[in-house]
């Protein structure tokens, strides 16, 4: 904390020139990780839960938001296991889970289906409609059978992990984390992705990688089209290592051959700072 | 944002009504305004079947103008001299609503010039004409329509609907789907999205003697594919060639006497969850319409971008 300190009381070439003299108000960063305040943090909406104390959740007359209130309510109870019954495709089912949790979902759900979640470990064994796992922070994701679009849309981190197909879409402004599919995928996939990694086993659609900022998405069969500013890239045995281990861990295409996968990168010629921030880039440099 | 829903029984019939009533009623939430269904139905299969309305549903809701009843009894008069001066001979009819019918007809002449006659009568509109079509389309959910027509309890083999969110025109019966694809009878389409190029397409099919009766951007596709079809094309080549014909963003349903088929836009905007089996394909824009019916774990899928798929009873 003190470099920190040292770093920030200096003045940027920015700052001298006029920039960024705003006064930040509120809690800082800094303020917030101070580890003299350690016992005082406290994230809301986690309990201590028992993985081996499980229970059933039957939820087929509950709407979404009682259902997810239930969970909660179980894992204030120290559950560390549930098992959702009859889900029959409910939007909005299990989202908001900031908390380490064994969910297993014995059927298919509907949009937006863990969503905003950081932690959990969740199974399901039937297929997910559109965003699914949107905004994932950490955690690990799979999906037995088949994906709709936007599969995996903004998540920041995190395994999600689809066995079937996905839509279009998938991974659009991801920021991190790993997305897995064990078959095709739609077009669009990795649209606007800024960081993280997709790997597609089988083929993909039209405008691969489309706009991506950069990110690293490997690719096992044919390819529709690239998109712009999307290119291919060198796969490097340090990149088969990783994908053998991912395709490994994440259960899915163990004996699959990475070595003729194919690697695609940003190409960088849509970064503009140039024109967006020339001081900015002038000073960090 | 609309939802719209289909199924086909392959080689057998079913109670085609209750089924959509239940995926239409499911997709509740995605079109409040209006409810339509093109059901393709156990009929004697010898005379014709034409719905039309002779005004507009004005109740709640509704963006058409107040008229009096008695303006209906008048235009159905002239509905039924001019059905007479063309030769076709009224075997059954039933007021379904003070402003909307069905007719059981004999008639074999030309559709074409058979419409256009009796939609030259002020605020007429033929909404359906086949030998299985029945084109059933109102304001309300899909429990209120269904009630109200008495669709619970029709068989058939196959059917599409459509729950309506109102964005590109008002709220009535005309600019809701499905829209029948004129002039081929047991034609009817449903849609979810937006075209972009309506406009375009719709002057240069009129100037090729297609008719529109509404304002609504989807009655672009029925028209559509009815010219190619009418220029010779299958459906399913009409459908692959709106690929590239239609511009903006879609997924929608078209109907025959004997086929269902799906088409979805390039950019794959707009949802389709679909179930495939040897007896049964259901669709819909979301997963919970088919889990209506089907409750089961089944496995379903999206179709993927610029997907064109038809299926034959």
């Amino acid at each position: 904390m003190a470099n920190l300190k040292t770093t920030t009381s200096k003045k940027s070439k920015a700052q001298s020139m006029g920039m960024h003299t705003e006064v930040l108000t509120g809690r800082t960063q800094q303020k917030f990780f101070n580890p003299d305040e350690a016992e005082n943090f406290y994230y809301f909406g986690t309990y201590d839960v028992d993985f081996n104390k499980r229970t059933d959740l039957d939820v087929k007359d509950m709407t979404a938001p009682e259902a997810n209130k239930e969970i909660d309510n179980l894992m204030s109870q120290g559950f560390g296991t549930i098992v959702i019954k009859n889900p029959q495709g409910k939007h909005s089912i299990g989202v908001g889970i900031l908390n380490k949790l064994n969910l297993i979902i014995e059927g298919s759900l509907g949009y937006f289906g863990i969503g905003s979640c950081d932690g959990p470990v969740v199974r399901i064994n039937g297929r997910v409609g559109w965003s699914c796992a949107e905004n994932l922070m950490a955690g690990k994701v799979v999906i037995e059978k088949n994906a709709g679009s936007c599969f995996g849309a903004a998540i920041r981190g995190g395994d999600l992990i689809c066995k079937g197909s996905v839509g279009a879409r998938t991974g659009i402004d991801m920021k991190g984390g790993t997305i897995i599919v064990g078959g095709d995928a739609g077009a669009f996939t990795g649209f606007m992705m800024q960081r993280g990694r997709i790997i597609i086993l089988g083929d993909v659609g039209i405008n691969l990688g489309d706009s991506m900022y950069d990110g690293t998405i490997f690719i096992g069969g044919k390819i529709g089209s690239y998109g712009s500013d999307a290119v291919d890239s060198k796969l490097t045995k340090s990149d088969q290592d990783w994908l053998k281990r991912k395709l490994k861990v994440a259960e899915i295409g163990e004996n699959f051959d990475v070595s003729k996968m194919k690697k695609i990168v940003a190409g960088k010629k849509l970064w503009n700072y140039d024109n967006l921030e020339p001081t900015e880039k002038k000073g960090a440099i | 944002m609309c939802g719209i829903a289909g199924l086909i029984h392959r080689g057998k019939s079913s109670n085609v009504g209750n089924e959509l009533q239940q995926m239409l009623q499911a997709l509740k939430h995605r079109g409040p305004d209006s409810t339509g269904y093109a059901l393709y139905a156990e009929n004697e299969g010898k005379n014709f079947i034409m719905r039309f309305k002779v005004g507009e549903n004005v109740g709640e809701g509704s963006s058409s103008v107040n008229e009096d009843e008695s303006v209906y009894d008048e235009r159905k008069k002239l509905v039924d001299s001019m059905l007479s001066d063309l030769g076709a001979k009224i075997i059954k009819e039933d007021r379904l609503t003070p402003y909307s019918f069905r007719y059981e007809m004999d008639f074999d002449k030309d559709l074409m010039e058979f419409s256009k006659k009796i939609e030259s009568i002020e605020n007429v509109e033929i909404l359906s004409i086949g030998k299985s079509l029945e084109l059933i389309k109102d304001l309300g959910d899909a429990k209120v329509v269904s009630d109200r027509y008495n669709l619970s309890k029709v068989k058939g083999t196959h059917a599409i609907g459509h729950a309506r969110m109102a964005t590109e025109s008002g709220v009535d019966i005309k600019s809701a789907h499905p829209f029948w694809g004129y002039p081929f009878s047991d034609v009817s389409v449903v849609h979810n999205g937006q075209l972009t190029n309506y406009w375009n397409n719709r002057r240069s099919l009129e100037n090729k003697g297609m008719r529109f009766m509404s304002e609504c951007d989807s009655e672009l596709i029925a028209v559509y594919l009815a010219e190619k079809m009418r220029n010779g094309a299958s459906l399913e080549e009409g459908m692959k060639e709106s690929l590239t014909g239609l511009d903006g963003v879609f997924t929608y349903f078209v109907a025959t006497k004997d086929s269902l088929g799906m088409a979805k836009d390039t950019m794959a905007a707009k949802p389709l969850v679909l179930y495939e089996s040897d007896e049964l394909v259901a669709m819909g824009s979301e997963e919970i319409a088919i889990r209506s019916i089907l409750p089961q774990e089944i496995d379903t899928y999206d179709p993927f971008d610029g997907e064109v798929k038809v299926w034959q009873i």
